[in-house]
């Protein structure tokens, strides 16, 4: 009986809150849930400036509000609704592993938008959008096979998913096509963000003989053993990580949510919100290249700048063939361009990368 | 002069008070901190503490800290029966993983099938999965005299390899394109640990964990067993006299706390959390060493310290997100917490003696 009641008035108070909220008020309300600390450095880091890059733009007319370090499955959903029970129009859910529970919650409030990052699942009130990171890895990897003097690379993944394989080979195959001899060395460190672990990866890499070391892991410990051992170089990885230029830190790759995030918001002031799928890269800003420092030598600084325009104005694609798979089997042909299919899914190497990729 | 004097008989009035303080003493140097903040330390506690229970959406959150609170619970009473034995099993979180992978394992060798009989399968395995892996740390300690306490930490650390070697290969979704993690044991019914009543947060696991609290109580109260561990806690040399066998109860201690530990992280598997992941696991192994210390060791305080717990994480979370407390300050007053619970826990055996001191 008492329950029976406590769940009528939820039900109501539920119905309730998502249509007053959802139309009539005055303040678009804006969430966002973060993975790691705003202070990591790097990946929340960056959601965070997106997100103080709404409230500036819209000063008043927005409220913005965050939780951080929200673990992936029924935390992340308790927090979702949290927001969604508070008011808030549109929700931008910053982790990968925040997929299903973005659904679910989706489907309890379809008045309130929600903005997966890099996941593959929509719906009516669920869009998607990533960053082609890759196009950086291209840019990287130019500079890094250009430079490494022997000839190994060091490489830190997170977790075997497509994104950090497609970013493994967008730097090999660009590393390679200047440096035939260059080898990669990779460790995975099952980790976004694990200063200790990160920096352990790195001593590793620069103990077996790696003088260049790339990461795909949010925290700036790496460049920080880079920098103790001298003679490394490392690219800023999410984040700028300028405070490490001119050396270790020769560029890096920043992802830039700002334009994405303020689009976004604009579109649910509007009305003109729709669920869609956005991949951005370098050329509509959601990657950005960190200034080449000086520790670059000029002429390699001009062919990375040079790619960075061709991959911007889309004249070249870092996947062109002829390429293949690591097991030696055909990818692309001469000239082909790979699909987003095969890049969103991608879980193989390209020829050349040693190892496996661990299952 | 203040000095510290042993109580002849410890004291019975502040083993019950000491949470009491401990929480009011939390409340006072956490409003401390949020001032420091800058932020209204009564608004904050409030949020933290009065939202959740009683504030607008309390309809929400008050099944949350069933949802929440009951892994910690199902958790902590295994390892309290451990504890009060002087047996240190650290690593329930490894056997939570475990638990979660032999069970959604289970589950997911069925799909598509659908039978009433595939969930109760996964139980089972859930608990066999908890229990194998706090074995090894058992038959280690009772064959060679191994310290459980770093063999079953260790462990911990296997077990996450283990899952992220799962989330990646053997157990990802075929339907997934490349992305690590299982399919969703939410969509697939027979292997749904659905909520009993729709939106009352009631599901097995919050049953299970009820039923665990009973038992525990009914055997430290009244079985012989239950004497036994609590005589090998407070008198080791007595239980010997007694004809209490250590073997055998080290293997009975750590045994049930990794079942109940696998059992939680089966029931989380296939309700709340719904798939295997690399991040499946986010600490309730851990946090349930503190519930359990928390709430005496005794199952009814265990019950209570588990919801608060949970409250303080369901309530930190709005506060962040009304207030803007950052997270970190959020884990320092649940630190807080634990940190007094365990200063005031001297003033148990000891107490202060105001005046001078008589010449030795």
């Amino acid at each position: 009986m008492k329950i029976k009641t406590l769940l009528a008035s939820a039900a109501m108070a539920l119905g309730l809150a998502t249509s007053v909220y959802a139309d009539g008020h005055e303040k678009t309300k804006v969430g966002f849930v973060y993975v790691g600390p705003v202070g990591d450095g790097g990946w929340t880091y960056e959601h965070n400036k997106g997100r103080l890059a709404v409230e500036e733009e819209f000063g008043d007319a927005v409220e913005t509000v965050f939780v951080e370090n929200v673990a992936e499955g029924p935390d992340s959903e308790r927090v979702m609704t949290q927001m969604a029970l508070d008011g808030a129009d549109l929700i931008f859910t910053t982790s990968f592993g925040y997929m299903d529970p973005t659904i679910n919650i989706a489907k309890k409030f379809p008045d309130v938008k929600f903005e997966h990052a890099t996941g593959y699942k929509r719906a009516d009130n669920v869009s998607t959008y990533s960053a082609r990171f890759y196009e950086g890895r291209a840019i990287q990897g130019h500079i890094a096979g250009s430079m490494t003097k022997s000839n190994i690379i060091g490489y830190i993944g997170s977790f075997p998913i497509p994104e950090v394989i497609r970013g493994i080979n967008s730097a090999y195959i660009h590393a390679k096509k200047v440096n035939p001899d260059v080898q990669f060395k990779i460790v995975w460190a099952y980790t976004w963000f694990d200063p200790a672990k990160e920096a352990d990866a790195a001593k590793v890499l620069i103990e077996q003989g790696a003088d260049v070391v790339l990461q795909h892991t949010d925290s700036t410990a790496p460049q920080a053993a880079a920098q103790e051992a001298g003679n490394v170089i490392t690219f800023g990885q999410a984040s700028d990580m300028g405070q490490y230029a001119p050396l270790p830190r020769v560029s890096s790759i920043i992802d830039d949510w700002a334009p994405y995030y303020i689009a976004r918001t604009r579109a649910v002031m509007d009305g003109t919100w729709e669920s869609k799928d956005t991949w951005d890269g370098i050329g509509a800003g959601m990657v950005g290249i960190g200034e080449i420092s000086d520790a670059v030598p000029a002429d390699i600084k001009e062919q990375a700048l040079a790619m960075k325009t061709a991959i911007a104005d889309g004249s070249y694609h870092p996947f062109t063939g002829p390429l293949k798979k690591q097991d030696g089997s055909d990818w692309l042909a001469e000239g082909e361009v790979a699909d987003d299919g095969t890049l969103a899914g991608m879980n193989f190497y390209v020829e050349g990368l040693e190892g496996d990729i661990p299952q | 002069m203040i000095r510290l004097e042993k109580r002849p008989q410890p004291s019975r009035t502040f083993a019950y008070l000491t949470p009491l303080l401990a929480v009011l003493a939390t409340f006072f140097f956490g409003g401390l901190l949020f001032a420091a903040l800058g932020k209204d330390p009564v608004a904050s506690i409030l949020t933290i503490f009065w939202e959740p229970l009683f504030g607008e959406f309390s309809f929400y959150y008050r099944p949350q800290l069933l949802i929440k609170g009951a892994p910690l619970v199902l958790i902590a009473i295994g390892l309290s029966l451990g504890f009060k034995a002087g047996i240190w099993n650290i690593g329930a979180e490894g056997q939570y993983i475990m638990g979660a992978l032999f069970g959604a394992g289970v589950g997911l060798a069925f799909y598509p099938a659908e039978s009433f009989l595939i969930f109760p399968l996964m139980v089972l395995a859930g608990g066999f999965g908890g229990w194998l892996w706090a074995m090894i740390p058992a038959v280690l300690k009772v064959k060679f005299g191994t310290n459980e306490i770093l063999v079953s930490l260790m462990l911990v650390y296997v077990a996450e390899q283990f899952l992220a070697s799962m989330s990646l290969g053997l157990l990802k979704n075929p339907e997934g394109f490349g992305f690590p993690g299982s399919r969703n044991l939410q969509q697939y019914d027979s292997a749904h640990n659905a909520e009993i009543i729709v939106g009352s947060g009631m599901h097995w696991g919050v049953v299970a964990a009820l039923i665990a609290v009973i038992f525990a109580y009914v055997l430290l109260a009244r079985h012989r067993l239950g004497f036994a561990v609590r005589v090998t806690g407070e008198a080791p040399r007595a239980a010997r006299f007694a004809g209490v066998n250590p073997s055998r109860l080290i293997l009975f201690c750590l045994g049930t706390s990794g079942l109940l530990a696998g059992l939680a992280g089966l029931f989380e598997v296939s309700g709340p959390a719904g798939q295997i992941s690399i991040d499946f696991n986010v600490g309730y192994g851990f946090t349930a060493i503190i519930v359990a210390f928390l709430g005496r060791l005794h199952p009814i305080g265990i019950v209570l310290a588990g919801l608060l717990m949970a409250l303080t994480y369901i309530g930190g979370d709005i506060a962040q997100s009304q207030l803007g407390l950052p997270a970190a300050a959020i884990q320092v007053f649940q630190g807080m917490l634990l940190f007094f619970l365990l200063a005031l826990d001297m003033f148990t055996n000891y107490r202060l003696h105001f005046g001078r001191t008589e010449a030795a």
